[in-house]
């Protein structure tokens, strides 16, 4: 009886191929947008961990409070020390220091006057430690577009965009401008020895990459930084134990109260990011539930529609002597079989595609340009544990559903009834 | 042999609520219809034929009344039950022929056998006898789509003799045949009802039908207003 059912089922297309290239597109879109939602938000905290803000922030309570104004008289003293103790009291995770700044970056010509020039935003981290790993985690060499990495001091890199805009080449020597520590005027000049891409608007657009090393002697911060960073084993995010990690140091530094008290920041908590995180994610979950519930919907109805097509062979099938409950029960083994086969198409197309989208991403620069927030340029798919699941959902759960209460449909009418609409 | 009545039903009356009342399909329905009978219930449309074919059939209940067929109450049938006293006892043929389009021939005639639970060797004997008898073992693999009128039917009269029924109930069988293919189905029918001894009742205001039954039940407004045996014109 069973090889009897499956065999109708595979040579009715109505009842198979249809049912199934649906199943299969409502569980593939199902899962393309669950991947693209988590990777988004993903790719956000990761980008700005690296670039920005590290699972934690540690910086002087003053800086804290103007740190847009990037105000290195405020930052830390004798960082090595304080990163020394770091290592201590958390072992497990990597400390860096970083100093941030801004300036004008002028590039002469021959004879010394400007050939052109143009603000900077710079960042300087430890590009020349042989262990350190600040080349690999801002992804330096694989954001290469000209010349090479510095290897040496005096060497910086700056972003395409702003080379091209200062009509910089590799090998210029540029001057930096700023301001140092104690407020005097710092003049340094560097040679341009690469340029690189972020994919990230605000860093690609006039960014200078120098050596941690370089930037405290150009602005006389000996031993210092304006922020240090710290970052979990493999860069992945612990939002529980970054909250318990800055709570701890802070119960320390809570009885000061100057300038140059420390004070750290787990990643929720800068820049508004736990807000916007909270928010995107609650959006993101309107959202999914939205998709969902369409997409639940909409296969409920192929299910509620393929039964109601087929009255007419109820009907029948009736009269020759199949129960009402013989009926009903190969209409939900017949969803399933659907459920499972558009389920298992369904999320072998959308992880296949999550998994490509993981590695190549969409690029949406175009709709980022000119954007101040750290949003990557191209969004990439993320393929969670969850995401071979989420399509039972809208794949087998709702198709069940549909077969299940179509079919009660059954139960309810008459069987004469069912039996007038085979006739008619 | 049991000379009990195959079918009895007693002030059979079967009401569909309509508007803000009833309308009365079967009106106090008294009938007996013994083993073997070759009988037609003849009426216009609304007369209520199929509604008392349904009912027999355990397809439909009675708003009051009783129908005993084979010597079981129907009312007191549940789903299953009244299932199983058409699989085992009961053939149906319908004016549309109703053959499941995506199974051939054979499998379309195998269905009831397979509700029977009967194994695969006494399956494919059965449904190449009844292919045998309609004339159809040469379209064994044939899809109903690839049938003609004439040649579904008798499928339609295969599927529902194969497992040898004690009674088949005919719902308009010749509607939508022509005379020649009308005349085949009633014929055989004819040779099945003396072979096999399987009672036949009609529900019909086809002539031709009517020039075969040996008893004629007239039907009108849901009551019987003529119930007597008649000669064949044909046989």
């Amino acid at each position: 009886m069973i090889r009897f059912l499956l065999k109708g089922l595979i040579r009715d297309r109505n009842r198979s191929l249809f049912p199934v290239i649906v199943v299969a597109i409502g569980v593939t879109l199902s899962i393309l947008m669950y991947t693209f939602m988590f990777g988004f938000l993903d790719e956000t905290v990761r980008s700005s961990a690296k670039l920005n803000t590290g699972h934690v922030k540690i910086m002087t309570k003053g800086y804290y409070e103007i740190q847009r104004q990037l105000p290195n008289d405020l930052s830390i003293d004798d960082a090595g020390t304080l990163i020394g103790e770091l290592r201590q009291d958390y072992p497990e995770m990597e400390w860096v220091p970083r100093i941030k700044f801004g300036g004008l970056l002028d590039l002469p010509d021959e004879e010394g006057e400007t050939r052109s020039q143009g603000p900077a935003l710079g960042f300087a981290v430890d590009l020349l430690g042989t262990n350190s790993r600040e080349r690999t985690r801002l992804n330096l060499k694989g954001g290469l577009v000209r010349g090479r990495l510095p290897l040496a001091r005096g060497e910086i890199l700056v972003s395409e965009g702003f080379a091209q805009r200062l009509e910089a080449g590799i090998g210029d020597t540029a001057t930096l401008i700023s301001s140092t520590k104690y407020g005097s005027i710092a003049v340094q000049n560097f040679v341009i020895v690469g340029t690189v891409t972020f994919g990230i608007g605000p860093l690609d657009r006039n960014s200078v990459i120098a050596d941690i090393e370089d930037m405290r002697y150009t602005l006389d911060m000996s031993d210092g930084a304006s922020e240090i960073l710290g970052f979990f084993p493999n860069e992945v995010y612990d939002e529980a134990a970054a909250d318990n990690i800055a709570r701890a140091f802070n119960t320390v530094s809570a009885g000061t109260d100057d300038d140059f008290s420390l004070v750290m920041l787990p990643l929720r908590e800068q820049n508004g990011l736990g807000e916007f995180l909270d928010m995107a994610r609650f959006r993101l979950s309107i959202i999914l539930f939205i998709f969902f519930l369409v997409m639940s919907i909409v296969l409920w109805n192929a299910g509620l529609m393929s039964g109601i097509r087929r009255y007419g062979e109820i009907g029948v099938r009736l009269a020759i002597g199949e129960s009402k409950g013989q009926v009903y029960t190969s209409m939900l083994y017949e969803s399933l079989i659907v459920g499972t086969v558009g389920f298992i198409i369904g999320s072998s197309v959308g992880l296949g595609v999550s998994f490509y989208l993981q590695e190549v991403g969409l690029d949406i620069s175009g709709m980022v340009r000119g954007s101040s927030v750290l949003i990557s340029n191209v969004i990439r798919a993320q393929v969670t544990p969850s995401s071979y699941f989420i399509g039972l959902i809208p794949g087998l759960v709702a198709t069940f559903l549909g077969s299940a209460i179509s079919g009660i449909a059954i139960f309810k009418r008459q069987t004469a009834q069912l039996f007038k609409e085979l006739e008619s | 042999m049991d000379d009990r009545p195959l079918i009895t039903t007693h002030d059979l009356v079967k009401q569909y609520p309509a508007g803000g009342g009833f309308f009365t399909a079967l009106n106090k329905v008294n009938l007996s219809i013994q083993r073997g009978e070759f009988t037609g219930i003849v009426g216009p449309s609304g007369s209520g034929k199929t509604t008392l074919l349904n009912i027999i059939g355990a397809l439909d209940y009675p708003s009051s009344g009783s129908t005993l067929v084979i010597g079981t109450d129907t009312q007191e049938l549940d789903h299953r039950m009244s299932a199983r006293l058409r699989n085992e006892h009961i053939g149906f043929i319908f004016q549309t022929y109703n053959l499941l389009p995506v199974y051939n021939v054979y499998e379309n005639v195998e269905f009831p056998l397979l509700l029977l639970g009967m194994n695969a060797d006494e399956r494919d004997r059965a449904v190449m006898q009844a292919l045998e008898w309609v004339g159809l073992t040469d379209k064994v693999r044939s899809r109903p789509n690839q049938l003609s009128g004439g040649e579904s039917q008798r499928v339609a009269v295969a599927r529902a003799m194969v497992k040898k029924p004690e009674l088949v109930l005919a719902d308009e069988p010749t509607a939508n045949l022509d005379a020649e293919n009308s005349h085949n189905i009633l014929r055989m029918m004819v040779r099945f009802n003396e072979e096999l001894r399987t009672t036949f009742v009609f529900a019909t205001h086809d002539e031709k039908v009517i020039a075969y039954i040996r008893r004629k039940i007239t039907l009108n407004d849901g009551m019987v207003v003529e119930d007597r045996e008649t000669k064949p014109a044909i046989h």
